[in-house]
């Protein structure tokens, strides 16, 4: 975390506040580094001393690391890490892969789906070293804005979400729903899609993109 | 989170040998198997259980579904609840054991869960859940907050006056009337537990919920072979359709013929303090014929026992028609 602070992305972040060029996430860390320089110019000196603490701390934890060899979106990664490292942890915080999204943390909303071995597992409720050896996808390895699953451009046609948080989630265990004995009507959509919670209410048109994508693939 | 050790056992044995030091394999217990962790990384991230060491038995040789020789089946303890569910001999022969599993959590959590795990699920209590709460099981000695307190979701059969604590797991119910076989493996040899004997009453020591020692692993559990010309189901009553612990449910194998009951198998969910099999259901069920009035009977008996508390009165009444209507849905009378 203290890394990323230093990133340049970062660090020029007052001089261009362009929203055209970025991406939300880029766009909402920069707006919270200006709030942060106009309202608090003083105490930059202060943080920066807390990260030195935190990057101490850090390397401090880092003894009881143990080395940890995940195969993520087909890419292999030699990793040291605190065993309590949840796989969702891992892939946010080590791999830099943030699609997947912290919502509860406790296994009951659904946003932190991943495929595991090809089937949807929550990556809070389980440590990554549970998972050597194991083929770890994430929302970055099923589709890329250049290139989208046909699940992710239903999603867009359906306009099957509102602020977006769930939606990575939701995607993940619908396109593994593709592949799972789901009856073919809205209900037993409904229950299979029951994992992901959507506080935005964009449930219709979940199930609409996910019955879309199956009635292409019938078609096709 | 508490720091812990990861071992990664290469065979049972290992696995065994890693835990036997272990001060209890009960609540509380220093040294844990983990496989789905779907239950103890959840109560880990709450402090509820606080292991120095973590064994991962889910590389562990223990994945397999067989069908055993006399026609029962073989479920190994890391089978996960997906695959259990969804096995052509369980669709066929168990059909209370698919629809059980089925009906609880979601799909991300049964394609994680294994059926040891599942057998070993822990309550929901919020009172044991919240280490800023009084609770006996968690805590022992220190109080239960949920007598008198927020006890709406908890049980009315098998309780204390140190623990109310519901035992929250649908697949249980159904190995509770499919009388199931838990296979233990041990320092000290292998066990073989009647899943009636497996969970323990909370009696004066709510902390222990099984009869598991240190080092105990349970390998697999099997079912005996399907009675002949069965109908099983299980029917689960919840505020939620879906991904909801259950209020009330029923677990019913029942075989008729004639318009007379030969032989049932009834246990109850979401009612009592361990899986709820009820032999006084089934005593009233047994050569009786199929008729509203047999099943009324049976669901009367079962509860006979019940001690609601000052929120879950209605359970006593809800797990009676519940049952009453598992067996309507099963002798097709309704």
């Amino acid at each position: 975390m203290s890394d990323r602070d230093h990133t340049p992305e970062r660090s020029e972040a007052p001089r261009r506040l362009s929203f055209g060029q970025s991406t939300r996430r880029t766009f909402l860390s920069r707006l919270g580094m200006a709030g942060l320089l106009t309202t608090a110019g003083p105490a930059i000196t202060t943080l920066a001393q807390r990260s030195e603490k935190a990057e101490q701390e850090l390397s401090a934890a880092a003894k009881d690391a143990i080395p940890v060899t995940l195969h993520v979106n087909g890419k292999k990664h030699d990793l040291q890490i605190d065993p309590r490292t949840t796989l969702l942890d891992c892939l946010r915080e080590h791999l830099h892969l943030t699609g997947s999204k912290k919502g509860c943390d406790h296994g009951q909303c659904g946003a932190c789906t991943v495929h595991i071995n090809g089937r949807r597992q929550l990556s809070c409720l389980s440590f990554a070293a549970l998972h050597e050896g194991d083929e770890i996808t994430t929302i970055e390895g099923i589709g890329q804005p250049e290139k989208m699953h046909p699940m992710q451009a239903a999603f867009v046609t359906c306009d099957a979400y509102q602020c977006g948080y769930c939606t990575s989630g939701q995607i993940m265990s619908a396109v593994a729903l593709l592949k799972e004995p789901c009856g073919p009507d809205d209900a037993e959509v409904k229950e299979f899609m029951s994992g992901n919670i959507c506080r935005c209410g964009a449930y219709q048109n979940i199930v609409a993109a996910i019955q879309k994508v199956r009635q292409g693939a019938k078609a096709g | 989170m508490k720091t812990f050790q990861l071992t990664r056992p290469k065979d049972s044995a290992q696995a065994i040998a890693a835990t036997e030091r272990t001060k209890t394999a009960q609540q509380g217990a220093d040294i844990r198997f983990i496989a789905g962790g779907t239950t103890l990384i959840d109560l880990m991230k709450l402090n509820v259980e606080q292991p120095q060491n973590l064994v991962d038995v889910n590389r562990l040789p223990l994945d397999k579904i067989e069908a055993t020789p006399d026609g029962g089946l073989t479920i190994g303890a890391v089978v996960r609840n997906s695959d259990l569910a969804w096995h052509p001999l369980v669709r066929k022969n168990y059909r209370v054991l698919s629809e059980a599993i089925l009906s609880g959590a979601t799909v991300q959590i049964r394609n994680m869960a294994t059926t040891a795990g599942n057998l070993l699920q822990r309550t929901r209590c919020m009172y044991f859940r919240d280490t800023a709460m009084p609770c006996n099981k968690r805590e022992p000695g220190s109080g239960c907050g949920a007598i008198n307190g927020m006890n709406r979701g908890l049980a009315i059969l098998g309780t204390s006056e140190h623990c109310i604590a519901t035992n929250p797991s649908d697949m249980n119910v159904a190995m509770a009337a499919l009388e199931a076989t838990v296979h233990v493996r041990g320092g000290k040899g292998e066990r073989a537990i009647p899943i009636a004997d497996f969970h323990v009453l909370p009696g004066n020591t709510p902390q222990r919920e099984t009869v598991l020692e240190p080092g105990d692993l349970i390998t697999h559990v099997t079912l005996p072979p399907p009675a002949p010309g069965n109908r099983s189901l299980y029917l689960k009553l919840r505020d939620r359709a879906s991904y909801e612990f259950a209020l009330a449910s029923a677990a019913v194998v029942i075989t008729a013929a004639n318009g007379k009951i030969a032989r049932a198998r009834i246990a109850l969910g979401g009612v009592g303090t361990k899986p709820w099999r009820s032999t006084e259901a089934e005593a009233e069920l047994t050569d009786q014929p199929v008729n509203d009035a047999t099943f009324r009977k049976a669901a009367d008996a079962a509860l006979r026992g019940a001690k609601p508390q000052s929120q879950n009165a209605f359970k006593v009444e809800l797990a009676k028609r519940c049952l009453v209507h598992a067996l309507k849905l099963a002798t097709q009378l309704a």
